[in-house]
Order: C-alpha cells, then sequence, then structure tokens
C-alpha cells in the first residue's frame, strides 16, 4: 500500500470509530433515560430527596432568574417601541414584550440559566461522587443510584424549570411595563388592554409544554454526563462543559422544532 | 460462602486478572495480599457486582452475582454485603453519624432507637464520638476510614469486604481496628475478606492468606503455612526484599 492510501485506510478508520463511539454514547443515554423512568416507579418514594434538590435547582434560582427577566422585559420593551414606532404601532408594544417572553424568551432564556448554574452543579456533583467510589459504595449497599440520584434530580427538573418560567415571564412583563410605560410614555390603559388583548391560552400552553421538555432535556443531560463522568478533575471539569454546552444546544435545537409543531397543534 | 471461578477481568490491553479462582470458606477470614496494582480491589469489586469480569463467576452462597440479569437481583444478593472501600467513599453530602447510619436506614425495618443504638455502639468502638457531627472532607483520612469501617459493620452483614481497613490509622487505633474485627467475628461469625499490606500484623485476623501476583493466585494457605512457604516470591513480599524474583512495576 502506498502511504496516502495508507492514510485514507487510517482516516477511514478514525471516522468509523468516532462514528461508533456516538452511536454507542447515544445508545448508552437512552438506556440510561430508560432506566431512570423506570427507577421512578419502583417505591420507595424519596419525598425528601425531591425536596432537597427542589430547593437547590428552583429556590436558589429564583433570584437570578428574576434579574434576567426584568431586564429582558425591560430591553424588550425599549426594542419594541422602537421598532413599532417605525409603524407608528406603539400601541401594541405590550403585546410584543408579553408574546415574545411567554412564547419564546420566558422558557430559552431561563432553561438557559438553570442549565448553566444547577445543570453544572448536578453533573460536577454526581461526576465526583463517581470517581470517588460513592456511586459504587451505593450500589454495593443495594441502594439504586438511579432512584437515590436521578430520580429526585429529574423530577426536581420537570417541576421547577415551568416553575422558573413563570416567575421569568411575569417579572419580564412587569419590567416591560416599567419601561414602557414609566419612561417611554406609553399609556399604561392601552399597554395592558393590548397585552391581554392579543395573549391567548395557546400562548400560555405553548410556553408551559416547551419549559417542561426544556426541564426534561436539563435533567437528562446533567445526570448522564455526571453519570459517565472520566477519571479525576481533568473528566469532571470535561464533563460538566459538554453538560453545559450538550444540553444548551440541545433547548435551541429543540425549541425550533417545538415552536414549528405547536404553531401547527395549537393555532 | 464466596466462590470465585475462573474469573479474567482486563481493562483495554491490560490483563489485571486472569483465571482466577479462589474459595472464601463460611465463617472464617480470608486475607489477600500481593503488590500494588495487583488487582485486589478489582476482585473485591468483581465479588459486590459492581464490576462485571469478561470470563468466569462470582458465587454468593451459591447464586451468581455475575450472572444476575438485573440490578435487582444483583441487590438481593448484595443485601448480605458489607463493604470498606479503601477510599472509604463517605458520602460526603452526609455527616460521619449519618453515613454510619445510612445502610441500616436504607435497609428499613428499623426504629430510630435502634439505628441509634447500634450507630453509637460503633462509634465508640472505633473512638469516633468527638467527630460524629462533623463531613467527611473535615476529618482525616484515618478518620475517614474508621467511619467506612463503621458503615461497613452497622447491619451486621453476612459478608464482610475490607479494602485495607489499616491503611492511613496509627499503630494504636490500627489494634483497635484488629480488635473490632475479631470481636464482630466473635459476635456474629461473619465471612470475611480483608485485602491489607500489613504484614504480619493483619495475621492475626486472618484464617487464611491468598497471594495474587501476576494477574493469578500464585500461594494460599494459613498464615502458619504462608509464613513458612517455600516459594521465594512469597518469602521476598513477606520480608519486603527489594531483591527477588518480584520486580517492582
Ligand atoms: N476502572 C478502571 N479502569 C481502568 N483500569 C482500572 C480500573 N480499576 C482498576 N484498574 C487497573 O487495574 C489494576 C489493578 O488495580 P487495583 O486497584 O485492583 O490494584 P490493587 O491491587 O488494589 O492495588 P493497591 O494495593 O495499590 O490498592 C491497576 O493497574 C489499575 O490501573
Ligand atoms: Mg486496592
Amino acid at each position: 500500500m502506498s502511504v496516502s492510501q495508507m492514510s485514507v485506510v487510517r482516516s477511514t478508520e478514525q471516522l468509523g470509530k468516532a462514528v461508533l463511539d456516538h452511536t454507542e454514547s447515544w445508545g448508552r443515554s437512552w438506556l440510561f433515560l430508560f432506566r431512570t423512568i423506570l427507577a421512578f416507579f419502583v417505591p420507595p418514594f424519596r419525598l425528601r430527596l425531591l425536596l432537597i434538590q427542589l430547593y437547590q435547582i428552583g429556590v436558589n434560582s429564583t433570584v437570578v432568574v428574576a434579574l434576567i427577566g426584568l431586564f429582558t422585559g425591560a430591553v424588550l420593551a425599549v426594542q419594541a417601541e422602537y421598532t413599532l414606532s417605525k409603524f407608528g404601532a406603539t400601541a401594541f408594544t405590550g403585546s410584543a414584550v408579553a408574546l415574545s417572553l411567554i412564547r419564546e424568551l420566558g422558557p430559552v432564556l431561563t432553561a438557559l440559566m438553570v442549565i448553566g448554574r444547577a445543570g453544572s452543579a448536578i453533573t460536577a456533583e454526581i461526576g465526583i461522587m463517581r470517581i470517588t467510589e460513592q456511586i459504587d459504595a451505593l450500589r454495593s449497599m443495594a441502594v439504586d443510584p438511579m432512584k437515590y440520584l436521578m430520580v429526585p434530580r429529574f423530577i426536581a427538573g420537570l417541576i421547577a424549570m415551568p416553575l422558573l418560567t413563570a416567575i421569568f415571564i411575569c417579572i419580564g412583563i412587569g419590567g416591560g411595563y416599567v419601561v414602557g410605560v414609566g419612561l417611554l410614555d406609553l399609556s399604561s390603559g392601552t399597554f395592558l388592554s393590548q397585552m391581554t388583548h392579543a395573549v391567548g391560552l395557546v400562548d400560555v400552553y405553548s410556553g408551559i409544554i416547551k419549559s417542561i421538555v426544556f426541564g426534561f432535556i436539563f435533567g437528562w443531560v446533567s445526570c448522564y454526563k455526571g453519570y459517565t463522568c472520566g477519571f479525576g478533575a481533568v473528566g469532571v471539569n470535561k464533563a460538566t462543559t459538554q453538560s453545559v454546552v450538550t444540553s444548551s444546544v440541545a433547548v435551541l435545537v429543540v425549541d425550533y422544532f417545538l415552536t414549528s409543531i405547536l404553531t401547527r397543534v395549537l393555532m | 460462602m464466596i466462590s470465585v471461578r475462573n474469573v479474567s477481568k482486563r481493562f483495554g490491553e491490560q490483563v489485571v486478572l486472569q483465571d482466577v479462582s479462589l474459595e472464601i470458606e463460611p465463617g472464617l477470614t480470608t486475607t489477600i495480599v500481593g503488590p500494588s496494582g495487583v488487582g485486589k480491589s478489582v476482585l473485591l469489586k468483581l465479588i459486590m457486582g459492581i464490576m462485571t469480569p469478561e470470563k468466569g463467576e462470582v458465587l454468593i452462597d451459591g447464586e451468581s452475582i455475575t450472572r444476575a440479569r438485573t440490578e435487582r437481583e444483583k441487590n438481593r444478593i448484595r443485601k448480605h454485603l458489607g463493604v470498606l472501600f479503601q477510599s472509604a467513599a463517605l458520602f460526603d453530602s452526609l455527616s460521619v453519624y449519618d453515613n454510619i447510619a445510612f445502610p441500616l436506614i436504607e435497609r428499613g425495618g428499623y426504629t430510630r432507637e435502634e439505628v441509634n443504638e447500634r450507630a453509637n455502639k460503633l462509634i465508640t468502638a472505633l473512638s469516633l464520638r468527638k467527630h460524629a457531627q462533623h463531613f467527611p472532607e473535615e476529618i482525616s483520612i484515618g478518620l475517614r476510614k474508621r467511619v467506612g469501617m463503621a458503615r461497613a459493620l452497622i447491619t451486621e452483614p453476612d459478608v464482610i469486604l475490607f479494602d485495607e481497613p489499616n491503611t492511613g490509622l496509627d499503630p494504636l487505633v490500627g489494634q483497635e481496628v484488629y480488635d473490632l474485627i475479631k470481636h464482630c467475628q466473635d459476635d456474629w461469625n461473619f465471612t470475611g475478606v480483608v485485602i491489607s499490606h500489613e504484614l504480619p500484623e493483619v495475621f492475626q485476623v486472618s484464617d487464611k492468606v491468598v497471594m495474587l501476583l501476576h494477574a493469578q493466585v500464585i500461594a494460599e494457605g494459613t498464615p502458619q503455612e504462608f509464613m513458612d512457604s517455600a516459594n521465594p516470591e512469597v518469602q521476598q513480599f513477606l520480608h519486603g526484599r527489594t531483591d527477588g524474583p518480584i520486580k517492582i512495576q
């Protein structure tokens, strides 16, 4: 074989290996999800662990989510007022702010925030438990790590994400109102009446569904990446980075498809 | 009680155990010795079923933990086990007391008082009283080892696996740990596996000694037979000589 033939063979081998590795890890992550869901239905139900995770993921994220919500609503009001003024339609500022927040920015920005704050923490925590043999110790005591570690985090993510999203949206609308009415001299009555007129239940449903799906992605990716963490500090570092990147990208990609589907189905 | 049958385990290219067979007799304590990296801890993990061999199987009380199809079946067998990990592997989100009480609470069926009583007995026996409310990262390695010891003993299991119970302990506490093992042995007559580098101190709790080398069992017998062994590898290891058939890798 000539040198160039050999390098072709080698690259093909490498490509094949990469594809196999990815397929394997994709399969493993589904198996992991399946086992977690199965573990959920097996007693005992650990309410105390769930409450601890709700506190860690939910309560501890409230302030930062509220803060981001406030400024997102405020900046939306400024942008909407500017754009709409070109069409002489500033009366619709309230609806523009509310619709963007409820349908899109609320669920997405909250998810990205929670992933950055709590997702990385979950991956690091489970990863460290893995490399310090704490997960092995659980198994040696006949305690299922899926049940003990994954299920509470998963469920807490599913519950906390929609609630945090709701907080984000409410405070965001408040921020939009303060800027719109207080600083940009829009009429309070118009702002509110146009908003309540434009926003329908379908928009709210769409926001809720999105946030639940994002909560699901958040729990799945952060737990899985922690559970499959490599050795040492480097392993934890890598797992945490991958966890945040994977779940953020997944949220944005899934958001596009969900939006397309929900707009069709709910309209 | 524990039969290791023709077990082979490798990590990638590295062969750690090759066709290892071992009978660990009920009610006795078997000590496993061998150079660092020979696969002692791996053998323990194969016994508790958290690693799977490529070949062979491990039977505990006649039931194969290797072949058990579901985690649930494995857990049924694991209920008979108590394990002290080499790294202690304490749960860092729980205090010393909660770490010790954890296996008993998880098992269920014990009242608060019973849990308290058993945990306190071990806390006293291992001189951990002062540290009961501390968290693992606040205490020294030797103390963590003792907490891991208490956690392994609290359920009074039929089989106890100790991975280096004495490493990191000073001679006084080290003796305390041996005394505790003997005391528990009298109390409920468990089947024990002890990994140790402490020769010959560990022989006071050993009924049988097994030496691993080059992925295989090279010697097996009572402590006396072990010390009298004509095998040059055993003699070199026992006396810690650097010159001899075993090369440090
Ligand atoms: N999870 C793993 N992945 C890859 N290799 C491993 C893994 N666990 C153990 N090994 C390798 O298996 C070999 C045996 O390790 P083991 O921990 O059993 O040694 P040991 O006999 O307990 O040594 P020591 O006395 O130092 O504790 C080592 O070379 C180690 O690198
Ligand atoms: Mg070891």
